[in-house]
């Protein structure tokens, strides 16, 4: 199917399955339940799952396959999301010259970026894209101030120029729309105790999300995605025979910078705003958190690990001690009161430090990230059928 | 002219005077094996033909352009091959896209962003791949992780690798060191037969006169950053001055 093998094709429809049906895969709790809370079948949180997932399959073409681990990526998601932004204010409220413009800027940002940080390998060029990303964001908060609005960031406002649009009328609020779809509106459906929610910003995020996947598994498998895989395997090796290791590295740091422009242009085209924060360390840290935690150099573990983490982020947050007090009020006073100690610090704003365990433990005991928990998982039925079956003669597949 | 001109080569690292006025003619076609003891200055002048150093005087040329101030990739896309003292290949990889990555850059030169066609869909690549194994008898290996395989295989796909690109010159950093006896004639025979099937110029560093022996065709003798001698097998084992070379430590 589009050229892929049949390997290839059924992972990209598992995906394309997963994006249309999110909105009933992500409410499996009845609106009355107790257990409403955990569903996150809402806008906005589904259309951050989905351009994460956008940034960290980009993030994953840089460092999953050349091994080259970028802790700026966020800046590029920052620019992206300015040149989106500027675009929204001055062209049209339509969010298409908005999306192009941020992947372009972002990539000839990360053009720029790359050649300088690529003269380096391994810690120093972690440390060289983190001083541009952090000089990137301390340039935003301050003397770029009038193109970035600094602290307060950037909004559409009535009076923007807007040449394509017609003028608005005073007092109306400037929606981002695609050809007079806005992106906030939504279809709610309700069946039974479920409300499910059918959102037009969710579903334009997703189909490029489809197509980013699409892309990146032709990289992968192409002789391009082969000479990237080579870079991190053996880079002395590489040169010896021949090839020129960093127009490919350069390479891919551009597209995965284009991604990440993508991403900031879709967080742009969904809230129509920008800020600098966006360019943060942490930002940068969080994809690469994504990409280890669903496996780097897999093709569908960084939007797993993007999903991941944003479904918990959003739902630990959202557990407060009111909460732990109702699930552990079961047990005598004394023992809730001990419980309710213990996990407040893992809930609301302490997510961080569940997510930080979390991550300790998907390294420690799963260096290759939930896929590897997969294929750990998928191996040991193969060897229960096996034995079943009184086979016994498979030997264990190769790790992908 | 040979294919691999040296030409009055001087390296000097502080005070070591590595390499002094070593000349030198590899001549097209043949084997041609450079000797010495310890520290005689082989690898300083393996390295200036491969890019990663260049001497302080002299000339390196190959084929008619000279080597010096060019990178190992743009040395290498001249035609010159080299294998490594211990085998250098891509261990992540499997063994047929070990040698599909030398394919594609014989084929597409040291960069080419192809990144939509897949590599099953390069069929000049896969066939020409495939046939390098075979000739290497590697074939049944194709899909086995290059990392799990003995040190003679690793040669072999070294090897393998290195004859994908049609290389007019293969240097050689002692192929057999550190192998074991079986492993060692295996890589005798390899190259043997490597030679007598394509004909491509070799210059081999080694130390195991035994493997010099079974495949020069001309042998030069460096000692103490000079060749003192350049002769043909027969003449070098009895040669005096290379005796005083190999031995003249032990008198003193």
């Amino acid at each position: 199917m589009f050229g892929l093998d049949k390997k290839d094709s059924g992972l990209l429809l598992v995906v394309i399955a997963l994006t249309i049906l999110a909105p009933f895969i992500l409410n499996p709790f009845p609106e009355s339940s107790a257990m409403a809370q955990f569903n996150a079948g809402y806008p906005d949180l589904m259309q951050r799952l989905v351009i994460f997932g956008i940034f960290a399959i980009g993030f994953n073409i840089l460092f999953g396959l050349t091994g080259y681990l970028s802790f700026g990526h966020a800046a590029f998601l920052g620019v992206g999301s300015y040149a989106g932004i500027w675009m929204i204010k001055l062209l049209t409220l339509n969010i298409i010259p908005a999306i192009i413009a941020s992947i372009i800027v972002a990539g000839l940002f990360s053009l720029l970026v790359g050649w300088i940080s690529l003269r380096r390998s391994g810690i120093y060029f972690s440390i060289l894209t983190l001083a541009f990303a952090q000089m990137s964001y301390s340039l935003a908060y301050s003397v770029l101030t009038p193109i970035t609005g600094g602290e307060t960031g950037l909004q559409p406002k009535v009076s923007d120029p807007r040449i394509f649009d017609a003028a608005l009328e005073e007092g109306t609020t400037p929606r981002a729309n695609l050809f007079g779809m806005f992106m906030n509106d939504s279809y709610e459906l309700a069946l039974g105790g479920w409300v499910f929610t059918f959102n037009v910003g969710y579903y334009i995020a997703a189909a490029l999300l489809i197509f980013a996947f699409y892309i990146s598994i032709r990289i992968f498998r192409s002789p391009f995605g082969l000479m990237l895989r080579a870079v991190k395997s053996n880079q002395q090796r590489l040169n010896y025979t021949g090839v020129e290791s960093r127009p490919y590295t350069l390479a891919a740091f551009v597209i995965s910078g284009m991604y990440a422009g993508l991403a900031g242009g879709l967080l742009v085209a969904m809230d129509t705003q920008a800020g600098a924060e966006r360019m943060f360390w942490t930002a940068s840290g969080e994809v690469v958190l994504m990409t280890i935690l669903g496996g780097a150099g897999t093709l569908i573990g960084p939007v797993l690990g993007a999903g991941f983490i944003k479904y918990f982020e959003n739902i630990v947050s959202k557990i407060n001690e009111t909460i732990l007090e109702a699930w552990f009020s079961f047990l005598p006073a004394g023992l809730t009161d001990f419980f309710v100690a213990i996990f407040y610090p893992f809930i609301g704003k302490g997510w961080h430090l569940t997510l930080g365990i979390i991550f300790m433990l998907v390294v420690i005991f799963l260096p290759g990230g939930l896929m590897e928990g997969g294929q750990r998982i998928a191996n040991l039925f193969k060897r229960k059928s096996d034995k079943d079956s009184g086979a016994g003669k498979s030997q264990p597949a190769p790790a992908e | 002219m040979g294919i691999l001109e040296v030409k009055d080569v001087n390296k000097r690292f502080g005070g070591l005077q590595a390499l002094s006025n070593v000349n030198l003619s590899v001549e097209e076609g043949t084997v041609h094996a450079i000797i010495g003891p310890n520290g005689a200055g082989k690898s300083t002048l393996l390295n200036c033909f491969i890019g990663k150093l260049d001497p302080d005087t002299g000339s390196v040329m190959f084929n008619g352009t000279s080597l010096l101030g060019l990178k190992p990739h743009q040395i290498n896309q001249l035609g010159v091959s080299r294998v490594f003292q211990t085998p250098e290949i891509f261990s992540d990889l499997t063994v047929f896209e070990n040698v599909m990555i030398a394919c594609f850059a014989k084929r597409d030169g040291s960069f080419e962003l192809n990144a939509i066609p897949s590599v099953a869909s390069q069929k000049d690549v896969q066939e020409k791949a495939e046939q390098m194994l075979i000739d290497v008898n590697m074939i049944d290996q194709r899909n086995e992780d290059a990392a799990s395989m003995s040190r003679g295989d690793k040669r072999r796909l070294e090897m393998a690798m290195c004859l994908a690109q049609d290389p007019k010159l293969l240097l050689l950093d002692e192929p057999t060191a550190g192998m074991a006896r079986a492993d060692t004639n295996n890589t005798i025979d390899l190259l043997k037969e490597i030679q007598a099937d394509r004909g491509i110029t070799m210059a081999i560093i080694e130390h195991d006169m035994h493997v010099v022996f079974s495949l020069a065709e001309k042998i030069t003798v460096l000692a103490q950053g000079t060749p003192i001698v350049e002769d043909v097998p027969e003449n070098i084992k009895g040669h005096p001055k290379v005796q005083e070379a190999y031995l003249g430590g032990a008198h003193e």
